[in-house]
């Protein structure tokens, strides 16, 4: 293997890029504006969720409870009758509807023991969760303060204190931020050099290669190396300029150490992207393995529900994926500021499905070829 | 029309690329009914002035009138396509590389607006007569050069043209071919005694033949008139002398004819390429069958043959591009291994068909080349500019191998193949398309290389002058090689008076009976039978919107999904697979949390205070924490996700009743999820302080107490596949049909198919519907499929109006096939229109479209962007009807915003899209 030939053949990959306007602004979209929107998107914790009260009660207790839910958390109530509910509730205006049934204040001081309905829209799942542990604390704290005032022993309560570590106010945008951030590194490298590939072969310039002096090894590494350089500093500017600069995303470690990380993810990438050019045969073909690989990729990572909560045989499944440690990675890093001796085992894992897919798709790029 | 009036008449036409002029104030008039050839070098303006007159091409300064109306006027242009018939240059660049020959005629006959009969009829004469029948089936991407060719031409003549043009359309093409191709356009002429023709060549024997000739140079005609008149002005024989003696002084300083000296005798009996029967099958095809031969060390060895005879195979096999079925193929003595580099070294290669960087310029080509063949980089330089020289290249060293016509690339190439000095030379084809000047020129650098510096070449051609300048020749036909030897030895064993008649006897001997000229038995029939539909396409052509037209590229794009199984099988089979693995593995109900506690009381109080979350199915306990220390550690490496601190005295002081504080730690990495730790922390907290309350341990016990009743509407067992199937499928009828359309336009810019849509009468609006039909049919197919996943497989009950749910369906794959061919509009590139697709369906599907969090909750462009895209709607849509037992009535605004988009996104589609070249 000559390195004269790889980076020769690699500045004629930039070389191609740079003639694409549309696709550098694309590029460039995806790690400005696209980012910048979807973390702004994000809602602050429960944002604005949409809550409906059915006061059949009209008493001072349930005034108290209707008035403990206001923005940002919550939208002011709508105030609505039985019947109102389940047609709102269907056309999901409603995510909660909370149903204060009539005599709650005469028989919570009359210690009967009344219920509160909570309806919730479990089609929504996130808010579902999430909004139905919240609304139940809201709604006993506002009552329990409410009998406060009507006894003199109070109770001591045992008192849960919770905080959150590492993004004290569950500030979704930042976790926003850092996932799309990881999706357009891996959707940008898979693209750039699976495609370069499939362009040279329709165009017929890889023919024209293997009668020169080059070999499969370096014209493949000359694709990793020019594609992967060009999606490491855009990911790496973006990170400063978006996301610690406009975003204001504090970070907890080194960003070096997130870049070095980016690099490794990137070689296991742009080897997949290889693979997949080699597998697909035109660029239609391209396309669609393309959705099939990015789309897992991007929803069972973890990096947009907990990789915990999936089934055994999904984590088994996306254990071999780089993305899945990429995006522990990331937040290990970037959030909780853990260093080398945190994340090397995710490192060593990144590097061992490199090495993997690099050894791969070279056997089936070189088969290609033939 | 008056019969005097010129068939296209131009105006001071100008014509800029960049900075270069490729037209300089043309004016001129083509006489009607005439056969009219362009001839000049390479880059003259040839191309741009066909193409401008086909209104191919975009009018920058002047007018261009032809069949009597402004070429800029789109009315005009729009009457005028089905009465114009373009062949590009290029080998079968205008033709569809998947689809058969046949299925290629005829989608240009349904582009025309032919019934069926009429469309069997001409295409079954077309194909007869240019003897293409036999392979009707066959796609074109497997025809050799010269059957494309063939095969362009009977797309360009299907509809009966009154003008017809082609940009050198036997280049590339045998010479039997060729005669028979000539025969061919005879007999139409024949046929159709109006009809003009127009041909750029390069060819000056088929030149002599044309009624009028127009010599171009440099952006300007030198000359106009008959080959006679042409010949008398130059006092030359022939034209090709005539030719060189009407160009600019500076231009045919030093041309003379090539000489080359014979090979001193004995010379060099070294064997630098030697073949042994060798054979090569492509299944039970026979491309190459037991070729022998040798070629000395500094011979010039020519390859002749009709086109799809083995010569590129044998080339190939040569080079190690391909492996031989069997026998063997030596260079310098040792076998040929693909794997030996220094081998690779000594041998240039140059391919038929162009294939050097697009996206690099000249100069940048020949670097890279350079470079890669390992050359001293000091050297380089000079080495660049002297190929540039030496190929005439100097003046084109920055500008694109795209935007170059077709002889300079060949140049270019050409001077790639030598760059590096190789001992072997093989050059399949290199001078098709190249002017006679620059072959002369070309000849003369083969010449020195092979006589001073013992070069050896092996070169194929079609024409008939070159194959008299090599050593020796090798005839093949049909992957055999008929005869070896000197020219003049085979003129002299056929007796006949050149090498071409003799060439044409041998193949014609090969070939058995000649072929039939079948054009004259079928005129009769031909000439009853078309001037009535040639009246009806011409009146379908005037109509703005012809679904016959679009229908024809409705058809054609689902051959080509038909051809391409593994697409519409990753379409359709990969979206079930998709739906299962997300379906199953996104859930959203968070469980298996991890958690440890900080017990510093460790009494039976606090154990049961922990039991409360660790019996729950949402938390699994790990290893009890140590101390501070630990429990940082713990939870920046990500393993926990909740940590607990009871505090010490927690079981007495709650007996006693004295304030007790527990802390709890989150993780807020991932704030989603500790959002919900939250929630289930404190509904578990409350719970168990309601419980300890009822048990007794404060006297005013009920007093106080109420209970919240939980309903999860809908989904009552929180089974998160119910939330999640009907979500899935609106991301998935949205990214495959996108990406299905994304590349249907930008794949025909790319590899030149673009110019049909410029040149028939299809509308933008047919071209684009035409392409969108078959998707959106390819999803309703997906969308029934995976319906029926998620309710049989997944079982997720379906309880709305299922025609309701379908009908919206039909609208959504409608917009998301509009969104690709939205994206294909603007795009230049197939890489663009991927990333582009990638980008812009799947992150707002998956973040904007209220599959996780809800539209509602959405701030700034997300939430717009929310607001409008469809696939928001569709979810709406997709979650009424399936969870919640919807139908119309409650739903019928979601399908507004549903049915504008693919209207809007079709129209802004068709708003970007040129229906001509710029």
């Amino acid at each position: 293997m000559r390195l004269a030939n790889v980076f020769n053949l690699g500045i004629k990959e930039l070389r191609g890029l740079a003639r694409d306007p549309m696709l550098l602004l694309l590029v460039v979209y995806s790690f400005s504006a696209s980012i910048y929107t979807a973390s702004r998107a994000m809602p602050e914790t429960l944002n604005r969720a949409a809550i409906a009260i059915v006061d059949e009660d009209q008493s001072p207790v349930s005034n108290r409870i209707a008035g403990a839910f206001y923005p940002p958390l919550f939208v002011f109530p709508q105030f609505i009758s039985q019947p109102e509910m389940d047609a709102r509730m269907d056309a999901g205006l409603d995510t909660f509807a909370l149903d204060i049934p009539p005599n709650f204040q005469r028989d919570l001081l009359a210690g009967r023991v009344p219920t509160i309905q909570l309806n919730v829209d479990a089609t929504r799942m996130t808010q579902a969760f999430s909004g139905g542990g919240y609304i139940q604390s809201i709604v006993s704290g506002e009552v329990s303060a409410f009998v406060n005032r009507y006894r003199t022993a109070t109770t001591a309560p045992v008192e849960l204190v919770l905080r959150a570590r590492f993004n004290p106010d569950l500030d979704k945008r930042w976790f926003g931020a850092i996932s799309n951030l990881i999706q357009s590194v891996t959707m940008l490298s898979i693209i750039l050099t699976g495609a370069a590939l499939i362009r040279e072969r329709e165009h017929g310039t890889i023919e024209h290669l293997l009668v020169m002096p080059v070999t499969a090894v370096e014209i493949m590494l000359s694709k990793i190396w020019s594609m992967g350089l060009v999606v490491l500093l855009a990911s790496a500017a973006s990170l400063v300029f978006v996301v610690q600069g406009l975003l204001a995303v504090p970070i907890g470690g080194s960003v070096a150490l997130f870049v070095a990380a980016t690099a490794l993810h990137l070689f296991a990438t742009t080897s997949l992207g290889v693979f997949l050019a080699t597998v697909a045969g035109s660029m239609p073909q391209f396309g669609m393995l393309l959705i099939m690989v990015m789309l897992p990729l991007q929803l069972l990572s973890g990096a947009m529900t907990p990789r915990e909560s999936m089934p055994e045989i999904i984590q088994i499944i996306m254990y071999p994926a780089p993305n899945t440690h990429f995006v522990m990675l990331a937040q290990s890093i970037l959030f909780r500021g853990a260093d080398l001796g945190v994340v090397w085992p995710q490192f060593l894992a990144l590097f061992a499905i490199g090495s993997i897919l690099f050894a791969l798709s070279l056997r089936r790029f070189r088969a290609f070829l033939r | 029309m008056n019969a005097e009036a010129p068939v296209a008449r131009l105006r001071d036409v100008t014509l800029v690329y960049g900075s270069r002029r490729a037209l300089d104030a043309v004016s001129l008039e083509l006489p009607v009914g005439r056969m009219v050839g362009l001839i000049g070098p390479d880059g003259v303006g040839k191309s741009s002035l066909l193409s401008l007159v086909s209104g191919a091409r975009v009018v920058q300064t002047g007018v261009v009138e032809a069949l009597g109306g402004d070429m800029s006027d789109s009315d005009h242009r729009q009457r005028s396509y089905p009465r114009i018939a373009y062949m590009p240059q290029g080998l079968g660049k205008n033709l569809y590389p998947t689809l058969s020959v046949f299925e290629n005629v005829d989608f240009f006959g349904r582009l025309f607006g032919h019934d069926r009969l009429e469309r069997e009829r001409r295409i079954g004469e077309l194909l007869e007569s240019t003897g293409l029948a036999p392979f009707s089936g066959r796609p074109a991407a497997k025809l050799s050069g010269g059957m494309k060719q063939k095969l362009g031409l009977c797309c360009a003549l299907i509809h009966d043209p009154d003008l017809l043009i082609l940009d050198e359309p036997t280049t590339g093409v045998d010479p039997l071919s060729r005669r028979q191709f000539w025969e061919l356009i005879e007999g139409i002429r024949r046929e159709r005694r109006g009809m003009s023709v127009i041909v750029a060549t390069a060819y000056m024997e088929e030149a002599e033949r044309f009624d009028h000739l127009i010599a171009m140079d440099a952006g300007q005609v030198l000359a106009t008139g008959s080959p006679a008149e042409l010949k008398a002005r130059a006092s030359a024989a022939t034209l090709d002398a005539a030719f060189i003696a009407l160009l600019p002084e500076a231009k045919r300083r030093g041309h003379e004819a090539v000489v080359i000296p014979p090979r001193a005798e004995g010379a060099d009996e070294v064997v630098a390429i030697e073949a042994e029967g060798l054979t090569m099958r492509f299944g039970d095809f026979t491309a190459v069958d037991h070729v022998s031969f040798r070629i000395l060390r500094g011979e010039i060895f020519g390859f002749l043959g009709s086109n799809g005879c083995g010569k590129s195979t044998t080339m190939k096999m040569l080079t190690g591009l391909l492996a031989a079925s069997e026998g063997t193929a030596r260079l310098f003595g040792s076998e040929v291994d693909p794997r030996d580099m220094a081998v690779r070294r000594r041998v240039g290669y140059m391919s038929q068909a162009f294939s050097l960087y697009g996206e690099l310029t000249v100069r940048q080509n020949l670097d890279l080349h350079a470079r890669l063949f390992s050359m001293d980089p000091a050297a380089i330089p000079a080495r660049v500019d002297e190929m540039a020289s030496r190929f005439g290249l100097v003046d084109v060293m920055d500008a694109w191998p795209d935007a170059l016509p077709l002889g300079v690339r060949q140049r270019l190439s050409l001077a790639v193949a030598m760059i590096h000095g190789p001992e072997i030379l093989i050059l399949d084809e290199p001078t098709s398309g190249v002017d006679p000047i620059a072959r002369d020129n070309f000849w003369r650098i083969l010449a020195e290389l092979s006589r001073k510096h013992g070069v050896t070449i092996f070169v194929s051609t079609h024409f008939m002058n070159e194959a008299e300048l090599c050593d020796r020749i090798s005839l093949m036909h049909a992957g055999k090689v008929l005869i070896s030897d000197t020219p003049a030895e085979i003129t002299r064993s056929r007796h006949a008076a050149d090498l071409e008649e003799a060439f044409v006897a041998y193949l014609e001997e090969a070939a058995g009976a000649p072929p039939p000229r079948s054009a004259e038995a079928s005129s009769a029939q031909s000439e009853a039978g078309s001037p009535a539909p040639a009246r009806a396409a011409a009146t379908a052509a005037r109509r703005s919107f012809d679904p016959r037209r679009m229908f024809a590229y409705s058809r054609r794009e689902a051959l080509e999904l038909r051809r391409d199984p593994i697409r519409a099988a990753l379409a359709i089979i990969g979206s079930m697979l998709l739906m299962f693995v997300i379906g199953y593995g996104v859930n959203m109900d968070v469980e298996n949390l991890t958690f440890a506690v900080l017990d510093r009381d460790d009494t039976v109080a606090s154990r049961n205070y922990v039991q409360q979350i660790s019996g729950s199915r949402y938390f699994t306990e790990q290893q009890p924490l140590v101390d501070y220390e630990e429990l940082d550690r713990r939870m920046k490496d990500g393993g926990l996700s909740l940590a607990l601190e009871i505090p010490p005295n927690f079981g007495k002081n709650l007996d006693r009743g004295v304030h007790v504080e527990i802390g709890a730690w989150m993780d807020g990495a991932m704030p989603s999820r500790a959002e919900t730790v939250r929630g289930y922390v404190q509904g578990m907290h409350a719970s168990w302080l309601a419980e300890k309350s009822r048990e007794g341990q404060d006297p005013g016990a009920s007093f106080g107490a109420f209970q919240t009743a939980l309903r999860y509407r809908y989904n009552p067992d929180v089974r998160s596949i119910v939330a999640m199937a009907p979500a899935v499928i609106p991301i998935l009828l949205l990214m495959i049909p996108a990406m299905l359309t994304a590349l249907s336009v930008v794949r025909e810019k790319e590899l030149g198919s673009i110019i049909n849509f410029y040149v028939t009468p299809v509308t933008r609006l047919e071209f684009l519907l035409g392409k969108q039909l078959p998707y959106v049919a390819v999803a309703m197919l997906n969308f029934a499929l995976l319906t029926a996943f998620a309710t049989f497989v997944f079982r997720v009950p379906f309880t709305g109006g299922l025609a309701f749910y379908a009908a919206a369906a039909v609208l959504y794959a409608c917009a998301a096939t509009a969104m690709g061919l939205l994206i294909s509009s603007f795009m230049n590139s197939q890489i663009a229109a991927i990333f582009g697709t990638a980008l812009l369906t799947m992150i707002p599907a998956l973040q904007f479209s209220g599959i996780i969090e809800p539209v509602s909750s959405l701030e700034g462009a997300g939430r717009f962007i929310g607001d409008v895209f469809p696939a928001t709607h569709f979810v709406t849509i997709s979650r009424g009807t399936f969870s919640k037992g919807l139908g119309f009535d409650d739903l019928w605004r979601s399908l507004v915003p549903l049915g504008i988009a693919a209207p809007v996104m079709i129209g802004l589609a068709s708003a970007l899209l040129r229906k001509q070249a710029r």
